[in-house]
């Protein structure tokens, strides 16, 4: 019996460590979700792999893949079929995680704060931060799209890191590649399964 | 009359004659870039040469992997004191382009703020190795020419890409080249003339220029590494990342620029 409760207790501790859920407010989820993911990563008890598998769980729950992919491919979204989306979808998963948990570890070691938020419409609300640096690493202003469709689930959208936006730079790098090959998108998912499996 | 003009002819030096055709000529190919440019607004973003530029873009990569690289690497290990000095000094060079062209967008303040910035780093900040200006809040926002004409509403033309230059458009080349007109330090440098009794020489111009490009580059080493390491179309990313870092410039503003998530709803 004893051993049952401890087995229970003990996979409620480690789903708790787990899942990560955070405040609805823009400002004070964004503080919360990017401290969590710092912590993660300057935590030297866990293993490259266990950190990168934890900052995946949170970017999924927390980021719009899939409507960053969608905002990716540009007008292309609108003529392709449903199996083309999930195709492209599911490879757009896998890279940007890959991405993402490649970029974040440059920032592991810097200081993280939130400095203020504003709403833009009813579904966006821009949170305003600052990553400073060391004395040989310059203060870096970063802004979170954040998409507030669902006022109780925030989910991030874009990064805007000293005015260059992410997303943007993402879609015009994948437009580029369209309109060379007569808006093959196989073509752009053969590039990012090659990016995936590198 | 006749004798007056053969006169007046001799008079003038072969080489002042020389100077005021180049200046002439240069004007007109200014304006007539500039013409072109506002004629060309439908064409934003638009490439000039794509192929040619992506084999320039290419050449400017292996450049950067043989040389501009490792010399920023080499440059990163140099003490910070250095670096930052290094970096103090070229900003506080820099100052002085920016004060004809603040002028020039009719922003006064901006004026006075870069005068300012310029005469306290280069007597209180030791000839611009310490940025003492920023401390007391006074700071200059670099402004060029290029940035000049975005702010009177000329569009950056189509894209393309420098040897060794790197990324540029039609508007961002041509003001390029009046920079090294309308900037103080280039005058008296690279033009050798008289600038408030100081005189240069190109060789300083060349240092400084390239103390700048290898103090960015060093400062930057990590983020184009990232940038290279998780592109799949390196060119395409650059050039994005050019285009919006200019219309961030002319707007002197981080705020996020036009809304095109609009439809995108879940």
């Amino acid at each position: 019996m004893k051993k049952i409760i401890f087995l229970a207790l003990f996979s409620l501790i480690v789903s708790l460590n787990t899942s990560y859920s955070y405040n609805s407010d823009p400002k004070t989820f964004i503080d919360e979700l990017v401290n969590d993911a710092l912590k993660i990563l300057a935590d030297k008890s866990i293993t490259q792999e266990d950190k990168k598998n934890r900052i995946e769980i949170i970017a999924k729950d927390n980021v719009d893949i899939k409507g960053i992919g969608l905002y990716t491919l540009g007008s292309a979204r609108k003529n392709l079929s449903q199996e083309t989306l999930n195709d492209f979808n599911s490879v757009f998963e896998v890279y940007f995680l890959k991405n993402l948990t490649a970029r974040l570890s440059d920032y592991s070691s810097q200081k993280f704060e939130t400095l203020e938020a504003e709403q833009k419409s009813a579904l966006y609300t821009i949170v305003k931060s600052r990553i400073s640096g060391g004395k040989d690493i310059p203060e870096i202003i970063i802004d979170w799209r954040i998409y507030t469709k669902n006022p109780e689930k925030p989910l991030i959208r874009d990064l805007i890191v000293e005015g260059l936006s992410l997303a943007r730079t993402q879609r015009e790098e994948f437009n580029s590649i369209l309109i060379s090959n007569n808006n093959d998108i196989y073509l752009l998912i053969e590039k990012l399964k090659e990016f995936n499996t590198n | 009359m006749f004798l007056i003009l053969v006169f007046s002819i001799n008079s003038i030096s072969l080489n002042t004659l020389k100077k005021f055709f180049m200046k002439k000529i240069f004007t007109i190919a200014f304006l007539i870039c500039v013409i072109y440019m506002n004629h060309s607004l439908a064409q934003n973003e638009k490439e000039c040469f794509e192929k040619v530029s992506r084999g320039i873009f290419n050449f400017n990569q292996g450049l950067d992997k043989a040389l501009l690289g490792p010399i920023a690497r080499g440059y990163n290990k140099l003490p910070t004191p250095v670096k930052n000095g290094t970096s103090n000094f070229t900003s506080n060079i820099g100052t002085l382009l920016s004060i004809p062209n603040q002028l020039l967008q009719g922003n006064l303040k901006g004026a006075g703020d870069a005068v300012g910035s310029f005469m306290i780093n280069s007597t209180v900040g030791v000839l611009g190795l310490m940025d003492v200006a920023s401390g007391l809040g006074v700071k200059d926002t670099k402004e060029d020419v290029s940035q000049t004409l975005g702010v009177y509403g000329i569009s950056h033309g189509c894209y393309f890409v420098l040897p060794v230059l790197g990324p540029t458009t039609l508007r961002d080349s041509a003001a390029m080249l009046a920079d090294t007109f309308v900037d103080p330090f280039a005058t008296m440098t690279w033009r050798k003339k008289e600038v408030l009794n100081t005189v240069g020489k190109q060789r300083d111009y060349v240092g400084v220029k390239a103390a700048g490009v290898v103090d960015f580059r060093g400062r930057n080493d990590k983020n184009f590494k990232s940038l290279e390491k998780n592109s799949i179309d390196l060119y395409s990313a650059t050039k994005s990342l050019y285009l919006q870092n200019k219309k961030k410039k002319i707007k002197n503003s981080n705020e996020t620029q036009e809304d095109d998530w609009g439809d995108l709803e879940q």
